[in-house]
């Protein structure tokens, strides 16, 4: 385990360099001046521009420019927006709620996606299995933000259960953003827990622990689940680290201060260095999660541990 | 047979749509699905001796007449509602992409503000919009924007994942870390967040840069995807048999490996049509993606959403489309993956 571990993290530091120069560079050759940004319809005195461009590093060559922008990541700073305020502020304020949203959307998928899938792998073929295949079709076919106004008309709107929009009422006001953006990986896991499960009905150590005499709670419960489980476990762990990115579409619909309300109020008023600094920590938050997924899995599945 | 094997023949073609089998009696190229039939029938001849048995008379009567494993499929699919469902939505939606005015009952630009946000009726089958704009025919041209950027984007990430992945796959080694690396830095960074962060830098987008920017980011899961299929073919005999002979590697790779690696890329990357349609769809509802005057089911979205109580109908419509062309790319996954991976039959 020891030295699995040591190769995962060996592994992970080349990534890490690799993802946050990628979208360095992606920045950094498209068009455009962030100093001519910055000033708007006005242009700039020269000696300020100059000024400016020496400050922010924009006279050093791309790979110093780099160096430095990395080396600010590694103490917290993730740059500052357009009034002077440092982006790790702003990304602390907001970094709560995303959070908060993340979790609660994660309890919904982990309860509601894995029992729907689990009952629909037993009953293989019956109609309960058939409703699970056909809701998450549906589910899976309509994109987050479609489901997301249908959810404010319906329970919002009609029916008055849930706040529309806003983050006034607290836990009461993420209950909707929660199941919308939970839904596409609650219908993912549903599907992946019952495919992982009937292929594992088949194996022999099952028809080993049948023929033992054993009853079938026993055979599904102890035997099947632990060893059916192990991709959804560690599918759940990425999806941890997706869901804080994913949540850009939610929080923008349902109008919550979290961190991807931030990226796309940014993206509006043109603030490159708000949207790429919570880029970043957003790649860093999943490149970490990815990290701990494979981990865990060499815990889960002792095979993994020997390439 | 074994020295015109190695002559090169129109190896130019990668994808093998058309399968081309080298039969040693006719002394031509034919068709594989003709050989099959000619061994097929060959195989009944021989087996004519053990007539007698009934039962083997109806073994041997249900063999299918062709062992390949599209024929196979095909056969399968045919006969599937699911594959037939899915196919006929495609090739409506690709009608409809290509000949939007065939449908239209306006000119989707020629607008009348006297006309704004009516509710559907008999003249606006599904309403007006905000600019008075027959909203029926905004949403099937709609569907020319989602096919083009879906079909474009796929087209191109399955050629450089099959590529690069048959290549890390087949040569393993440095040439497979490097790749492998590469991939994996690509891997970290989600679609829609890189997405916004290289298309809000850019001024003017089209829909080729909309569908250059999802393939620069969507790459890696197809080719990690192609990497291990190829890896799963290699350890096959007949790809040690093939080198015994003395083929090159690129003729392994395109004859014996990619044809029989290829099923879960195809299967994928149907499922993929419908993702990126989504993602471009969401590029332009958070407004990085498609700019107006550009007609897409993301903006109409993006705009109908100050309106979803006063003017349901602005979002339902493209909502609905949007839902349904992506259902119909998934579903045709489910069905070829049904119909190509024996596995899970």
């Amino acid at each position: 385990m020891g030295r699995y571990l040591i190769r995962r993290l060996l592994q992970f530091i080349p990534v890490f360099f690799g993802a946050t120069f990628l979208i360095f560079a992606l920045v950094f050759i498209m068009p455009g001046d962030p100093i001519r940004a910055l000033s708007g319809d006005k242009p700039l005195a020269p000696e300020v521009v100059q000024a400016l461009q020496e400050r922010y590093h924009l006279d050093e060559p791309f790979y110093k420019q780099y160096a430095i922008y990395i080396t600010n990541v590694f103490q917290g700073d993730f740059g500052t927006d357009f009034r002077g305020r440092p982006v790790s502020e702003l990304m602390a304020d907001r970094l709560p709620v995303t959070i908060r949203l993340a979790l609660l959307a994660f309890a919904i998928e982990v309860v509601i996606g894995l029992t729907a899938g689990v009952v629909a792998g037993v009953r293989k073929g019956k109609f309960f299995d058939s409703l699970v295949l056909v809701a998450t079709l549906a589910v899976l076919s309509i994109p987050v933000f479609v489901l997301g106004f249908i959810a404010q008309i319906i329970f919002g709107v009609k029916l008055g259960w849930f706040p529309i929009s806003g983050y006034r009422e607290g836990w009461m006001s993420l209950m909707l953003p929660a199941f919308v953006l939970a839904s596409l990986s609650l219908a993912y896991i549903a599907r992946l827990s019952r495919t992982s499960l009937v292929e594992n009905l088949r194996a022999d150590y099952v028809r080993t622990a049948k023929a033992k005499g054993l009853s079938s709670r026993r055979v599904i419960g102890i035997h099947t689940l632990r060893n059916s489980l192990i991709p959804v476990v560690t599918y759940l762990a990425v999806d941890l680290g997706a869901l804080m990115g994913g949540a850009i579409i939610t929080e923008t619909i349902f109008n919550l201060p979290g961190l991807g309300r931030a990226v796309f109020d940014a993206t509006r008023s043109q603030e490159g260095t708000v949207v790429v600094g919570i880029a970043t920590f957003l790649v860093i938050v999943y490149m970490v999660a990815n990290l701990l997924v494979d981990v865990l899995y060499g815990v889960l599945d002792p095979r993994i541990r020997y390439e | 047979m074994s020295d015109k094997q190695d002559t090169p023949r129109g190896d130019s073609d990668p994808s093998g749509e058309e399968p081309v089998l080298y039969a040693d009696t006719v002394g031509e190229y034919v068709p594989s699905d003709v050989v099959g039939r000619q061994a097929a029938t060959a195989e009944h001849d021989d087996q004519s001796a053990f007539r007698q048995s009934p039962v083997l008379d109806e073994v041997v009567g249900d063999l299918p007449r062709t062992a390949s494993l599209w024929g196979d499929a095909w056969r399968q699919l045919r006969r599937r509602p699911v594959f037939i469902i899915s196919a006929i939505l495609i090739v409506i939606l690709v009608i409809i992409s290509l000949f939007p005015g065939l449908f239209a009952t306006h000119d989707p630009r020629d607008c009348n503000l006297i006309d704004s946000l009516l509710l559907p009726s008999s003249e606006h089958w599904f309403g007006t919009d905000l600019q008075g704009c027959d909203y029926y025919s905004r949403t099937l041209y709609g569907t020319r924007v989602s096919i083009s950027i879906g079909i474009i984007v796929v087209f191109f990430v399955t050629i450089i994942a099959v590529i690069g992945g048959s290549v890390a796959g087949y040569y393993g080694g440095a040439t497979d870390s490097i790749i492998g690396r590469i991939t994996d830095i690509w891997f970290v960074i989600p679609t829609i967040l890189g997405g916004i962060v290289i298309l809000s830098l850019i001024r003017s987008r089209g829909i080729a840069t909309v569908s250059l920017v999802l393939i620069v980011l969507g790459w890696a899961t197809l080719l990690r995807l192609v990497r291990s299929s190829v890896l799963a073919v290699k350890a096959n005999d007949y790809v040690d048999a093939a080198r015994a002979m003395g083929a090159s590697n690129p003729r392994i790779i395109m004859r014996h490996i990619l044809p029989n690696a290829i099923a879960p890329v195809i299967i994928v990357s149907a499922i993929y049509v419908g993702v990126i349609i989504a993602a471009e769809a969401a590029l332009s509802f958070l407004g990085v993606g498609l700019q107006l005057p550009a007609i897409s089911w993301g903006l109409m979205i993006s705009v109908a959403q100050q309106r979803i109580i006063t003017a349901p109908h602005l979002l339902l419509f493209p909502g609905a489309f949007l839902s349904v062309t992506v259902f119909s790319f998934i579903l045709m996954g489910d069905a070829l993956r049904d119909a190509l991976d024996p596995k899970l039959r």
